[in-house]
């Protein structure tokens, strides 16, 4: 098996209450995940937990989430915190306020590549330019120079993908993206992690309640009830033949504009 | 297959509940004593005995006698009344006080509410001690004039916090629906603002409580506040600091009566804070 | 007949900084028949909030004018526009923030009714009887908003829109907040209510698609203006602006 990660048989518990029960799945590079759920499935915490960001009360209780062969809630905090964004990237649903706010996006761009190693202004400025292109960013010089605050929604979301690509991670994990966005700006943004898939080969585990961002980008789909596994598989036919009451529920609800 | 991993998790159990009740009897026990505090009084406070001066704390006189041969530790009870009555009249009046200018303000319109908080800032950039001295000068001494210049410095504050308190309140779709459920102005603020603003103004008054006791014993220690043979801790600092090297029993029981009552009322402010916060109930 | 609401050429501006000012509304115009369901779409910035908040007489009008029922509401004030909240009632987006954290769904959903002089007892009736109605069991109105769930809040909140009879609801994205089969629940909900009720519905909506089945009329808003206006299969069939249409393409 080739697969990047996996997750096997993972619990997650809050101080003693559990919200995750015995999730498996594994990724391919450059494959996409989408993870489908109503609010509360435990669908964000399935991602907080490869990362550590459980807070103090979260722990992954059983199982093991495997990646290069080490499983990530056994490793040390520091070691843990390396691997964040250098090889498992993460997006937030409001990237902009994952920025600090009183900082230009250059100096917060600058600072993440010096705490993985970068040391060389002139290298940084290129490679960001060069990210900054390639996802077709019009004025790269004058995103740079502003604050956070000083971007669309969109804009700050886009930003967002582009610096977790800066560091080329080999899984980006991905928590409702696009909710906070309007139609016509999550489009972009779909369209920005499908090319930075296809750039760099990176997987994605995108986590969303809209089964349109899942049908518009996913290669296979696992859907979750309370916290258990409702159905797993590919997604075009998961969302074409769904199986489980549940999905069929969950797709029959989402409105379908006819035109 | 290989067996699948297990990890034990730590469950923290919330103690909030018997916080509670441990600081709220623990400040129930002190406002108790200040009430009864001329019934507890083991000898008279204000009975001289020059024979027994300066005595050290034995069997009989727990905390030693002061100079005059007083017993320290009937001092120490009696000084509770004059200290704590006085710290929570005088936060009880600026929380009252302070809040309902606040949701006046808030509630007024702009023109009137930049008028007032102009006012309230005026009375902030005043130094408190300097203020207190010139009540002081002009009123003269005595613990009812230090309550009224720590008042007159220290409402501005519950204003403005009532203030912000009662504009985010109003931004609320709950606030709204009410207006459109056909409340008034004064429906509002009753049944709605005040019940919902009333949690952080009571957090600040009882973490206040402490500063302001240790501001009333810093003007007594000054001779602003209560006038000797009146036991008040601050002025029984204050009298008896030139014997803190010899006896230091007669400086240090008021002074620890001071830290216990501050501790306390900080502590109760402190969980009460944390239980009004709804993340933290279950 | 005179229309329930009519809105003529509605403005908003905000100042923004040292003179500086934003028109958020640009002279909006349109009318609800009763009964009628009429669907505002638009993006965030599209001024489509706004719009509601000053037909609720939450925000103030910078100029235009809003008839309910054909009475001018646009500078009403006091005892007056507190008689006319018994014609339009407002369903917010989030339904946890819409009910007093303090007091149960009961008492919020009762206090219209109060404050219009029923009595206590014919108040918690009448207030369970439209529990009832909505689809909640009685025993919710002692809950207190965070004790129930995002669906039970909505309903409750649309319970207390629904005491005063009023003729007409503003839902100001009413469903966004809400799990996607919670939102068809109370989309059939209103859908219901409607029928029964003859209510005519204002929805403000980011979501063309969920529009397209629910209303008879749809007006697209675009940077404070609306720039289109028409039946949704009309609009969405063969929308007229580029706008609208790159509004359509873009739904997943």
């Amino acid at each position: 098996m080739n697969e990047i990660i996996r997750y096997d048989h993972v619990d997650v518990s809050y101080n003693g209450k559990r919200v995750v029960h015995d999730i498996s799945f594994c990724v391919q590079p450059g494959e996409i995940l989408g993870i489908a759920g109503e609010s509360g499935s435990g669908k964000s915490t399935l991602l907080r937990a490869a990362l550590g960001l459980l807070g103090k009360d979260g722990l992954v209780t059983r199982g093991d989430i495997w990646y290069q062969g080490k499983s990530l809630p056994d490793l040390a905090p520091q070691e843990l915190r390396r691997r964040c964004g250098a090889d498992i990237g993460m997006i937030f649903q409001a990237a902009g306020r994952s920025f600090c706010a009183i900082r230009t996006v250059q100096a917060q761009l600058w600072e993440m590549m010096q705490a993985h190693g970068m040391t060389d202004r002139q290298l940084f400025m290129a490679q960001v330019e060069e990210m900054f292109a390639k996802f077709g960013f019009r004025e790269p010089r004058r995103i740079l120079a502003s604050y956070p605050f000083e971007l669309s929604g969109g804009m700050q979301q886009r930003v967002g993908v582009a610096a977790a690509m800066l560091l080329r991670p080999k899984v980006l994990l991905a928590d409702e993206p696009t909710s906070a966005l309007d139609v016509t700006v999550q489009r972009q943004v779909i369209d920005e992690m499908l090319l930075a898939r296809e750039l760099f080969g990176t997987a994605i585990l995108l986590v969303t309640h809209n089964i349109g961002v899942i049908r518009a980008m996913a290669d296979k789909m696992l859907v979750l009830r309370a916290g258990e596994a409702v159905e797993y598989g590919k997604a075009a036919e998961i969302l074409t033949r769904p199986q489980a009451g549940d999905t069929r529920k969950l797709l029959a609800a989402v409105p379908q504009l006819r035109r | 297959m290989s067996e699948v991993t297990v990890r034990v998790q730590a469950v923290r159990r919330n103690h909030l509940r018997r916080k509670l009740l441990l600081f709220s009897a623990l400040a129930g026990l002190l406002i108790l004593v200040a009430f009864f505090s001329s019934s507890l009084c083991p000898y008279d406070p204000y009975a001289q005995n020059l024979a027994i001066a300066k005595a050290a704390p034995s069997a009989e006189h727990w905390l030693g006698t002061d100079r005059y041969g007083r017993d320290m530790f009937s001092r120490v009870i009696a000084g509770s009344s004059t200290s704590i009555f006085s710290t929570l009249l005088l936060v009880g009046f600026i929380t009252v006080f302070g809040s309902l200018i606040g949701i006046f303000c808030a509630w007024a319109g702009k023109r009137i509410d930049t008028f007032i908080m102009r006012l309230a800032d005026m009375f902030l950039a005043f130094p408190g001690l300097v203020f207190a001295l010139a009540v002081a000068a002009v009123l003269g001494g005595g613990v009812h004039n230090a309550i009224f210049a720590l008042a007159a410095i220290s409402w501005p504050k519950y204003a403005r916090l009532a203030r912000s308190q009662v504009l985010a309140q109003q931004e609320l779709p709950y606030m709204q629906a009410a207006k459109m459920a056909g409340c008034t102005s004064w429906q509002l603020i009753s049944r709605h603002v005040v019940p919902n603003i009333a949690g952080p103004l009571l957090v600040t008054a009882m973490l206040d409580i402490g500063t302001m006791m240790m501001e009333l014993a810093g003007l007594s220690f000054l001779g602003l506040g209560a006038k000797p043979p009146i036991p008040e801790w601050g002025s029984m600092m204050s009298d008896t600091r030139n014997l803190l090297a010899t006896q230091p029993w007669v400086t240090l029981a008021p002074g620890f009566a001071i830290f216990l009552s501050v501790m306390i009322f900080n502590l109760l402010g402190d969980t009460v804070r944390d239980w009004l916060d709804p993340k933290n109930r279950r | 007949m005179v229309p329930v609401l009519q809105v003529e050429h509605l403005k908003k501006e905000f100042s923004v900084d040292a003179g500086r000012t934003l028109l958020a509304v640009d002279d909006v115009s349109f009318s609800v028949a009763a009964g009628e369901k009429v669907a505002i779409i638009g993006e965030s910035g599209s001024g489509k909030t706004t719009v509601a908040r000053m037909i609720a007489r939450l925000t103030a009008v910078t100029d235009g004018r809003i008839l309910l029922q054909g009475e001018d509401i646009t500078h009403m004030t006091g005892r007056k526009m507190r008689e006319y909240y018994r014609h339009m009632q407002l369903v917010f987006q989030s339904p946890a923030d819409s009910f007093d954290p303090r007091r149960t769904l009961g008492d919020g959903i009762a206090e219209g009714l109060r404050n219009f002089g029923w009595q206590k007892q014919a108040a918690w009736q009448e207030m369970e009887r439209l529990l009832m109605l909505c689809g909640l069991e009685a025993e919710i109105a002692q809950r207190y908003p965070h004790e129930v769930s995002g669906g039970q809040c909505q309903r409750a909140a649309i319970a207390r829109a629904l005491a005063l009879r009023p003729k007409l609801l503003l839902l100001d994205e009413a469903t966004s907040a809400l799990d996607v089969t919670v939102q068809a629940d109370i989309l059939a909900l209103l859908d219901r209510l409607q029928r029964e009720l003859s209510l005519a519905y204002l929805f403000i909506c980011h979501d063309i698609a969920l529009v397209q089945d629910f209303c008879d009329r749809v007006l697209v808003m675009h940077e404070g203006r609306i720039i289109e206006e028409g039946t949704p299969d009309m609009v969405i069939g063969s929308p007229k602006q580029a706008y609208t249409q790159r509004l359509i393409d873009s739904v997943l």
